[in-house]
């Protein structure tokens, strides 16, 4: 097995506001190279403070209190906040949850998606320009000169996640970080640009850390999966085992639950209380745990 | 077949004001639809699709310019806000999203005894309180819930205080417009197992609008797909899921991604998709 592309060893976070309750509790996960991988959970399971410590971007109250991201090797966290901003945006992408809110609405589409053509690739203007097409016309975009002349609230939810996609991408980066990427568009929207994502994916050889709070979504682009619940990995391997035969009761728990149109019969099942309090002692053990060892 | 309680033909909204004149919008273009006493019917569409107006137009939220209404036998289309006064507790709306529609200055108690003091359910606040507590316990809130404000409760907590609004006045008829669309799975499965409880008790009728048609596909008999303000098709579920009859159907239904790896999923129906977006 060839070294993973990125590798999140034993990542450990506390809530400064809470008395230090824990965040994330020794969280590890690969990501090969070429790969997609799901990290699922629930709300509060530490999907976005995971994304965020990548991106540098932790709130201030959380601390990482211990751990390493390590992309291609070198520790993120341990980087100064000029190395990471190089890394990001040339080697690390982000794909935001709402398209809505990520673009500038003051900023015409081409000023936004040259910007990091010019900084990040040294590109003339005229040359970023033409890329730029280029890049939109890569993710279907049928008339991309009337997309770079319009603002952002000019374009449909649909569009706009194209753009970012396309922002995302143009770096031709090693690792995209997808934060719920298509939860604010319509279905048919949502499988039309999971269906660009994964080509694009598959034709640059990217990595992807795909978060994602629906297992349905995961089953049908990660090739592995990190199930989180409290901060702490439940179970993780190739999508198609762990939705197949499921291994932890959390992630039955979370399958049980979720509404399926072929079998109406089954889904919508409330997690028994057994499972719960199974769940919430698991987490009590581990925090002992991690207390006695002084690392907690 | 249930007998009809809530029956609307041909019902046409414009927003803008200058309809008559053509000039407005028309986001719905004469639309039917019936839900019989006790029945759950989803309406399913996306974006634009005019789902939330239609649902506001049987609520008598928004007016139509065209089309009638006919509630329980009564032609309620044209009444004036006056004449609809007695109508309102027998039709009742569970909102989307509970942290908006539960005013945050307001106790639950407050929120949940006002209404019933309103419509005249009870005159006095003693049984008022006994009646929330009653539905508190039903709904799987504590009691001391009462003394509590919106923003203190998590989603799924605000989620059954808004049914508990709408289910403490013993309505007829209950219209639920998204109202899990920011939850959770597993809190998702608590609120809508308690909703489907609460209909077949209280033998409510329940319009159910959603964009998700395998939550629609597990709560509803019947389900009416919109798109751009019409009716695409409506049909008893498990016909409609087993042999949908109009493509854009069709197309909805291949979109929604199970929670089951299939390979063939990504690249499925992009065609059809193609032609029907054309």
């Amino acid at each position: 097995m060839t070294a993973p592309r990125l590798s999140i060893e034993a990542l450990t976070a506390i809530s400064l506001r809470d008395g230090g309750k824990p965040i994330l509790r020794k969280v590890s996960l690969a990501v090969g190279v070429a790969e997609v991988h799901g990290l699922v959970g629930e709300s509060g399971a530490g999907k976005s403070t995971i994304a965020k410590a990548m991106l540098g971007i932790i709130p201030s109250q959380v601390r990482v209190t211990g751990g390493r991201i390590a992309f291609e090797g070198r520790d993120l966290l341990a980087m100064s906040g000029r190395e990471l901003r190089e890394i990001l945006g040339r080697d690390i992408a982000l794909v935001p949850q709402d398209p809505s809110t990520a673009l500038n609405p003051a900023r015409r589409i081409d000023a936004q998606l040259t910007d990091g053509l010019r900084l990040k690739r040294g590109l003339s203007a005229a040359e970023a320009r033409r890329r730029a097409r280029a890049l939109l016309e890569e993710v279907q975009i049928r008339d991309p000169d009337r997309v770079l002349r319009s603002y952002p609230h000019q374009l449909s939810g649909g569009m706009r996640q194209r753009v970012l996609i396309a922002a995302a991408f143009g770096l031709e980066p090693k690792l995209v970080i997808a934060d719920e990427p298509t939860t604010a568009l319509d279905v048919t929207v949502q499988k039309q640009i999971l269906r660009l994502f994964r080509a694009l994916q598959e034709r640059h050889g990217t990595s992807v850390l795909f978060v994602s709070h629906d297992l349905g979504v995961v089953a049908q682009i990660c090739d592995r999966v990190t199930v989180l619940y409290m901060g702490k990995v439940m179970e993780q391997g190739a999508t198609v085992d762990v939705l197949r035969a499921p291994h932890h009761a959390y992630t039955k728990a979370l399958l049980a639950a979720s509404p399926r149109y072929d079998r109406p019969d089954s889904g919508l099942e409330p997690t028994p209380p057994e499972v719960i309090a199974a769940l919430q002692a698991e987490i009590a053990r581990f925090d002992v745990g991690a207390a006695e060892s002084g690392d907690g | 077949m249930a007998d009809d309680l809530l029956v609307a033909r041909g019902i046409v909204v414009a927003y803008g004001g200058t309809a008559r004149r053509g000039t407005a919008p028309t986001v719905l273009h004469g639309v039917d639809i019936r839900v019989g006493k006790g029945e759950t019917v989803g309406i399913v569409g996306e974006s634009g699709s005019g789902k939330t107006t239609l649902g506001r137009a049987l609520l008598g939220l928004v007016r139509p310019i065209e089309g009638s209404i006919v509630f329980d036998g009564s032609d309620i289309t044209a009444l004036d806000d006056n004449a609809r006064r007695p109508l309102r507790r027998r039709m009742q709306m569970i909102f989307q999203d509970p942290m908006s529609s539960l005013n945050p200055r307001h106790t639950i108690g407050r929120i949940l005894i006002e209404p019933i003091l309103l419509h005249g359910l009870v005159t006095d606040r003693t049984t008022a309180l006994k009646m929330v507590h009653g539905v508190l316990d039903r709904v799987g809130l504590s009691r001391g819930t009462v003394e509590r404000y919106s923003y203190e409760l998590s989603g799924g907590q605000r989620q059954r205080v808004g049914i508990a609004r709408a289910v403490v006045l013993r309505p007829d008829f209950v219209l639920a417009d998204e109202i899990v669309s920011g939850l959770d799975v597993s809190t998702q499965a608590q609120v809508l197992r308690l909703l489907g409880e609460l209909t077949s008790e209280l033998h409510l009728a329940l319009a159910f609008i959603s964009h998700d048609l395998s939550v629609i596909r597990s709560v509803c008999q019947r389900v009416v797909v919109m798109r751009e303000g019409r009716v695409v098709e409506q049909g008893p579920c498990e016909q409609l899921f087993a042999a949908p009859a109009a493509a854009y159907t069709r197309m909805l239904i291949d979109a929604i991604p199970l929670p089951a790896v299939d390979p063939g999923w990504l690249t499925r129906g992009s065609a059809m998709e193609a032609a029907a977006t054309a």
